[in-house]
Formats: structure tokens, C-alpha cells, sequence
């Protein structure tokens, strides 16, 4: 039997002004359960705390009911309250009789009737309350972060200055991610090997920081603070551990038909190969689908020009198993298909290229050696024509309905490079709008119109197609009200980005939510974007949505923050309010855990007794509290009942229902 | 209609998530925007917590409506929750209007934490529709009556 206490609060005249607070009290005194009730000025106030803390003692309060403003406001002041007084602090309920009765009702009568309903309501849902602890869960001070790109880098380095172990693990065989393929940086035109690759080398010789590149997530297990993950670590026919990067291998391979996928497959590369002269690790891996050796069994040459006897034919895919306290989603994105937009001619031209070729075809450690020549007959071109929003806002179905975001600043950033470099070319740019936020952005752009010349022409493009060498760029000017054609020498694309494809397998594993575009969805848009709504995985770099470098750094330190405060405690507390089943009534069927959002729910087979020394093993759903964030859909999703939500039980709500509609 | 004695007042059950429309309804109250008085609030984590069953109970004992709040499709707190509210209540008022129990008795609404003006407006009007039907007592359980 329940000792309740009810405290009914007057909020100085905010409450008291309409609602009869000395009646509420007395009506709530005679409540089934009620051994105290009392009114006071300010219950949140000190004195008004300590009044409760004295009922509590005096009267042997197994819990109470304050009658206050809204539970967001102070139901925590109150938990602290009562557990001070040494009741358990989920044995506090909160009727709310001022946001929710006496602020908008003016009738005294009425909104006195509805405060002791409330009141009612809340000391029904009491009666069930159970006490309820917080668990605690260690944590595993290691953090894992996937990608190794700028982003991850940035979380990787940010978290082994903190004193943290890291492993990056990278699907490639070396970190770098796409801006190493970068040439120059907007808005300062700095060369982007030049900021990236130091930071590269300083997560190579960091001893917090394990690089496993030429890696994939196999498998997670676990819950925040204790992921279990399983990597896999492809045969690179190369021990990483002998090889020296000398590259002696790379010059004896006859098979040199393979597409330098760094170079945007412009060129081609050896069957065995270091991605680029600066990757991390520096290297060699071995392409299986050109390798002649592991294709036919003949060859062997760069065996036995290996001098440190690093290449092994036999190698194999290694598996190992890692426990990590958290988990940073950095997978990053690439250039969408441009299948659907034959218009533009990208399958059928040479020269209609992407802009991360022209990034390529521009870098001095590019295919071209930094001379800008057409991939077709490489001549210099004259005339070049950029298209934006290829692929972008489009809500067609064919392309992304969002903006890629940097589109517009790398384009302007390609036009002046351009037309510094080689001033006698035409630049023209067609474009729906330009969008410049960010600092010195909008200066930047203007910079290429105004002093570099670059032709912005506002307005779509409906075809390109060859006219000789020639490509003929068709499209209107909006501003001049005409179509035009732009006989161009070599037309390049922004083609709209989309995250990384492998980006949904890491997603599922991790049950961390994704949207219709693939990116990952952030716990809190405004207020929490660095964190997935699963505890324990974060979100750093384009994963979440597009982003230019700047961001993404910022973005990569604010992720590497939250993960630090996570590392840094030894216990985690959990929300007691958690579901939990009854496993006498679950029958395993696994409906529960389809609508889990968190991935808390789990499958265990559990022995029952059924007397007589007879056993049975049936399979039940069992609940990670520190997982479960105490939504409750499970336990209306139970088709036997067994699921409940704690605090918030089917037979707490049931009687606030019926509570209220008492006549 | 006419039958309704004149000191009939409807009652109101509104299920309110925790993150988005309990807080809404307390910033109409700090907004002072009124809603009458028989709209009695219960607090739920959120709108996919509540069971059918929550309602068909409230019916049965008398309430004259039911309506569920959740946030904004897409705001979820839990990500998914309000889009499983929204399927299980959309077969629950199939099913309630099939016993006779009028569809405007029961409604979904989202409110976010930032519409205080939005949800004392979903409340009046809900509450007038509610005061048109009057009394419930299609599901009503008159053993409950006192």
C-alpha cells in the first residue's frame, strides 16, 4: 500500500489566481492513497523543497504528487528532491496545473475542478509507479572511426589528441578520400595536397591512431560504449608491414591496362600499384582483376624484383575483431551517375568530362602533369563551357532534389584557375542560380566575374551534342530572353554528389537511420547534427549532407568532441524508462524488433521450468536498456502484450484514462 | 440533439508526445491561448506509445473524443514513432467507424514545440466539432457510470 504525498503548488499568483489551491489540496487529500496534502507559495523554491523533504520523512511518503507548472520544467528539480529525501525519484508524478489549466482557463470554478482531475490523474498513474534505477555500462575508450577521408581524419586526429586509441578504417588502400584528388582549394586557392597530406602523415605517425586501409566493417555487435565490430581486411598480395614504397614492383608490371580510378580513370595504371606518391599507407596493392599472376599463375615479376620479398600471391582476406565505445560514420560521397542525362552527352564525348576529371586533368600530379589538354586528341581547349546543376535540385526523378552545395564555388573556382592559367580561353558558365554563403565566398565569386572575365550565363542547358572536334552547347539565356550555342572545345559537368553506395550497408549495421538520399540522419537537425539517433554513432563529413571542406572540418571536430565526452566517462548512466518484456507472455515473433528504431531488441532462447524437472527452451525478446531510448513502439507493436515501456506502462496510462474520464 | 441537457460538457482525451506537442501545449498555456477547460491531457514519450487500446478504454468510459499529437512527420524525436502512430491509428479509425463511432470524434494532429497558437487552435476546434456531436454513447460502457 502507497503512502502518497500531494503538494499542490501556488507559483506565487500564477497558479493560486485561478485556481482554488487550498480546495485542490483538500480534495486530494481524501484520495485512495493520500496520507498528506498541502499547499504552498513556491514548492520549487528552497524552503518549498525542503517542506517536501520533511513530508516525505515525517509522513513515510512512498511518493509524491506536486501539483506545478509543467513537467519539463521542473519534474527533475523534484526527482532530485525526493531522492534526497531518500524515495526513489521515479516515484514523483507531476499534474500539470499551470501551463495546462490555470494560464488559459479564467473561470475559477472550472479551472479549480480541472487542477483536481489532473491532480487525480496523476496520483492514478502513482499508485503504479515502481521504483526504478538507472543502470550503469562501462565504456570501451577506443573509438572507431569509417572513412578515411578529410573528415575522418580530422574526428581520427582530434580524438587521439585527447589521448584516445583510434582506427580508421578505409575501404581504399590509402586514407586521403576525395580531397587528396583535389587540386586547388576555394576560397584561398591553396593546393589542397599541401593542407591534406601533412595531416595524413601526422595520423600515420600518431601511436593513438591504427590506420587499417584496404578494410571493410564486417559485422557491429553491441550497444554505445560497447561495440563489438568485426573488419575485414582484404588481401592487398602485399604485406604492409615489409613493403618500403619503392616502387620498383609498379615498373616491372607488364599489365598496365588497369584505370587509375584516382585519376577519374583517365589514364591508366600498373596491376600493382600505390594509389598516389603520397597515400598513407605507402603501399603497393595488387589490382586481382588485372594481375596476370593471380589471373593466370604466369608472371611474377614484381615477386622477384621485390627486395624486401613483401608480395605474397596467397594472401588472403583477414578478419580481426576490435571492441570500440564509439562509432564515426565519416564514409564521405562521390559523383552521382549520369546516366539520365544523355542530353549532356557525358557517355558519348571525351570531352564532356566531370569536374572532379577536370580537378584531375588540372593537378600537376594528374594524367596531363597540370597542362590542361582535351582527353581526346589533347589539344588545349579554347573554349569551355561549364554546366552547373547537373544532376542537383532536380525533382524530376532523374537527379537529387537537393543542392550539392559546392557546386557553384568549385565552378568558379575551375573558371578562374582557367583563365589564369591560360588567358586567351573563353570561359562560359551556365547557371540556374548562384549560391555563395560562407565567408569570403560571394568575393570570391565576383572575383571571377568581375576580374577574371568568366561569361556566367544564367540559364539551362537542353543539349550538347559534336559537331566535328566541336561541342555544341545549346541553351537559353534567360537574362538576354534568347537561345544561344556555344561551340565549345570541352564541356564540363558539375554533376550533383550523393554519399558514398557503401554508405547503406554501414547504415544497417549500425541501425543508424538514413534518408531518402542516402544521407545519414543527425539525432536533432538544429541541436544535435553530429550525432545519429543510435547512442554511440556519429556523423562526420558529406555522410550527413553536402558540405564543403571548411564544414566538414568543423563538422569532423564538433563529432570528435561529442565522441571525447563520450570516451571520457568511465560509467554511463542509462534512461531507467526502458522497455522491457515479459518473457513468460513473449513468443518470440520478432515483430517487436522490426519497429525498433535503436536495434535495442534482441532474440535470446531462455530454459523455463516447467515443473516436474521438465524443461523447454523458447526463444524470447530480450531488451538492451542501454540501447532503448523508451519510445514505445514496441509495446503497442506486441501482439501478446509482453512488451512495456517503464514509467510509461500500459496500466499507468490505462489509469490516467480512466482517471479522466471519471464523471 | 435536442435530448442534450443543457449542462452537457463534452470530454476530451488528448494524448500529447513528449518532445513536440506537450511542449507545444505548455507554450500555449505560457502564451495564455485559451482551449476549453474539458481537454485533459496525458503525457505520452511519444505518439507511437499510444495503443489503440488507450482509446477504445477512453471511449469506453466516456469520453466524447480522443485526439492523438505527435511532432511534425519527419521531427520524430524517435525518428520513426509518429509515422507508426499515424498507420495504427489509420486502421483504428477504420475500425471505429465501422462501429458506428463518428470519424471526426477521433483525430491525429501534429504539433511541434514551436506552435503554442496551433494547438490551442486544434483544441477549440476539436472541441466544437466534439460539442456538435455531443454525448458518445456508442462505445460507452454504462456498468462505468456512476
Amino acid at each position: 500500500m502507497q503512502r502518497i504525498g500531494v503538494f499542490v503548488c501556488w507559483c506565487g499568483n500564477n497558479i493560486a489566481a485561478t485556481v482554488d489551491v487550498e480546495r485542490v489540496s483538500e480534495i486530494l487529500s481524501h484520495e485512495y492513497g493520500v496520507v498528506y496534502s498541502t499547499n504552498y507559495q513556491f514548492m520549487c523554491s528552497e524552503n518549498g523543497q525542503q517542506l517536501i523533504k520533511t513530508a516525505i520523512k515525517e509522513h513515510n511518503l512512498t511518493g509524491i504528487v506536486v501539483c506545478s507548472c509543467s513537467p519539463r520544467m521542473h519534474e527533475a528539480t523534484f526527482r532530485k528532491t525526493a531522492e534526497a529525501a531518500g524515495l526513489n525519484p521515479y516515484m514523483v508524478e507531476i499534474a500539470n496545473i499551470r501551463e495546462h489549466c490555470s494560464w488559459i482557463h479564467k473561470d475559477r470554478e472550472e479551472a479549480t475542478a480541472k487542477a483536481v482531475i489532473l491532480g487525480r490523474t496523476a496520483i492514478a498513474k502513482l499508485l503504479l509507479n515502481t521504483p526504478l534505477t538507472a543502470g550503469e555500462v562501462g565504456v570501451t575508450k577506443r573509438a572507431l572511426v569509417i572513412g578515411g577521408g578529410i573528415a575522418g581524419i580530422q574526428t581520427a586526429l582530434d580524438i587521439a589528441e585527447a589521448g584516445y586509441e583510434v582506427d580508421i578504417v578505409e575501404q581504399r588502400a590509402t586514407i586521403g578520400g576525395r580531397m587528396a584528388q583535389l587540386d586547388k582549394t576555394f576560397p584561398t586557392l591553396d593546393c589542397s595536397a599541401c593542407i591534406l597530406t601533412p595531416k595524413m602523415v601526422d595520423c600515420a605517425q600518431s601511436e593513438k591512431i591504427d590506420i587499417l586501409a584496404y578494410s571493410e566493417v564486417e559485422e557491429v555487435k553491441g550497444f554505445v560504449g560497447n561495440f563489438t565490430v568485426k573488419i575485414r581486411r582484404k588481401a592487398r598480395y602485399v604485406d604492409e608491414t615489409k613493403c618500403t614504397g619503392c616502387g620498383a614492383c609498379m615498373n616491372a608490371c607488364p599489365s598496365k591496362k588497369g584505370l587509375n580510378e584516382f585519376n577519374m580513370n583517365l589514364n591508366t595504371r600498373p596491376a600493382i600499384y600505390i594509389p598516389f606518391a603520397q597515400a598513407i599507407p605507402n603501399v603497393a596493392v595488387i589490382d586481382p582483376e588485372q594481375c596476370l599472376k593471380l589471373k593466370t599463375g604466369k608472371c611474377g615479376l614484381c615477386q622477384r624484383k621485390c627486395e624486401v620479398g613483401a608480395i605474397d600471391y596467397t594472401m588472403q582476406d583477414t578478419f580481426i575483431e576490435r571492441n570500440y565505445g564509439a562509432i564515426v560514420v565519416a564514409t564521405g560521397f562521390r559523383i552521382s551517375d549520369l546516366k539520365y542525362f544523355n542530353e549532356y552527352g557525358y557517355a558519348d564525348n571525351k570531352d564532356v568530362i566531370t569536374s572532379l576529371e577536370l580537378e584531375r586533368l588540372m593537378n600537376a600530379a594528374g594524367p596531363t602533369g597540370g597542362t590542361l589538354l582535351r582527353p581526346s586528341d589533347k589539344k588545349h581547349p579554347k573554349v569551355i563551357t561549364f554546366i552547373q546543376c547537373v544532376g542537383s535540385r532536380d525533382i524530376s526523378g532523374c537527379g537529387k532534389p537537393y543542392c550539392s552545395k559546392i557546386c557553384c564555388m568549385y565552378t568558379a573556382k575551375h573558371a578562374m584557375l582557367i583563365r589564369e592559367k591560360y588567358p586567351d580561353t573563353e570561359v562560359h558558365v551556365f547557371y540556374i542560380d548562384i549560391r555563395t554563403p560562407g565567408k569570403n565566398y560571394d568575393e570570391f565569386y565576383r572575383r571571377a566575374v568581375e576580374q577574371y572575365g568568366v561569361d556566367y550565363i544564367k540559364g539551362m542547358v537542353g543539349k550538347v551534342y559534336a559537331n566535328g572536334d566541336k561541342l555544341m552547347v545549346q541553351g537559353s539565356d534567360l537574362l538576354n530572353n534568347e537561345q544561344i550555342t556555344i561551340e565549345s572545345d570541352l564541356v564540363v559537368l558539375a554533376a550533383a554528389i550523393e554519399p558514398e553506395p557503401s554508405v547503406r550497408r554501414i547504415a544497417t549495421m549500425l541501425s543508424a537511420s538514413i534518408d531518402t538520399n542516402n544521407f545519414l540522419t543527425e539525432a536533432h537537425a538544429k541541436l544535435r547534427p553530429v550525432e545519429s539517433p543510435t547512442a554511440g554513432v556519429y556523423l562526420s563529413g558529406m555522410c550527413q549532407g553536402p558540405k564543403d571542406i571548411p564544414e566538414t572540418v568543423s563538422q569532423a571536430s564538433a563529432c570528435a568532441a561529442k565522441v571525447i565526452g563520450l570516451l571520457a566517462k568511465d560509467k554511463l548512466k542509462s534512461n531507467p524508462c526502458v522497455s522491457h518484456s515479459d518473457e513468460m507472455m513473449c513468443n518470440g515473433c520478432g515483430t517487436c524488433a522490426n519497429v525498433c528504431p535503436y536495434g535495442a531488441i534482441t532474440y535470446i532462447d531462455k530454459e523455463f521450468r516447467l515443473g516436474g524437472g521438465k524443461t523447454e527452451t523458447r526463444r524470447v525478446a530480450s531488451v538492451n536498456e542501454a540501447v532503448c531510448q523508451g519510445c514505445g513502439a514496441c509495446t503497442v507493436a506486441c501482439p501478446s502484450g509482453a512488451m512495456d515501456l517503464k514509467g510509461f506502462a500500459n496500466k499507468q496510462i490505462m489509469a490516467e484514462v480512466e482517471s479522466i474520464c471519471k464523471r | 440533439m435536442q435530448e442534450i441537457n443543457e449542462k452537457y460538457e463534452p470530454l476530451i482525451v488528448a494524448f500529447c508526445c513528449n518532445w513536440c506537442s506537450y511542449a507545444g501545449a505548455d507554450l500555449a498555456g505560457s502564451s495564455r491561448l485559451s482551449y476549453p477547460a474539458n481537454v485533459k491531457i496525458i503525457r505520452v514519450p511519444c505518439s507511437c506509445r499510444v495503443n489503440p487500446m488507450f482509446i477504445l478504454k477512453a471511449f469506453q468510459r466516456g469520453a466524447d473524443g480522443v485526439i492523438l499529437c505527435g511532432c511534425h512527420p519527419g521531427d520524430c524525436h524517435y525518428t520513426t514513432g509518429n509515422y507508426y502512430a499515424r498507420r495504427r491509428m489509420t486502421m483504428l479509425f477504420d475500425m471505429l467507424d465501422y462501429l458506428g463511432i463518428e470519424r471526426e470524434r477521433t483525430r491525429v494532429e501534429w504539433v511541434s514545440a514551436a506552435e503554442g497558437n496551433r494547438f490551442a487552435a486544434v483544441m477549440n476546434d476539436f472541441a466544437a466539432k466534439i460539442n456538435e456531436l455531443g454525448e458518445n454513447k456508442r462505445l460507452e460502457d454504462l456498468r462505468c457510470k456512476n
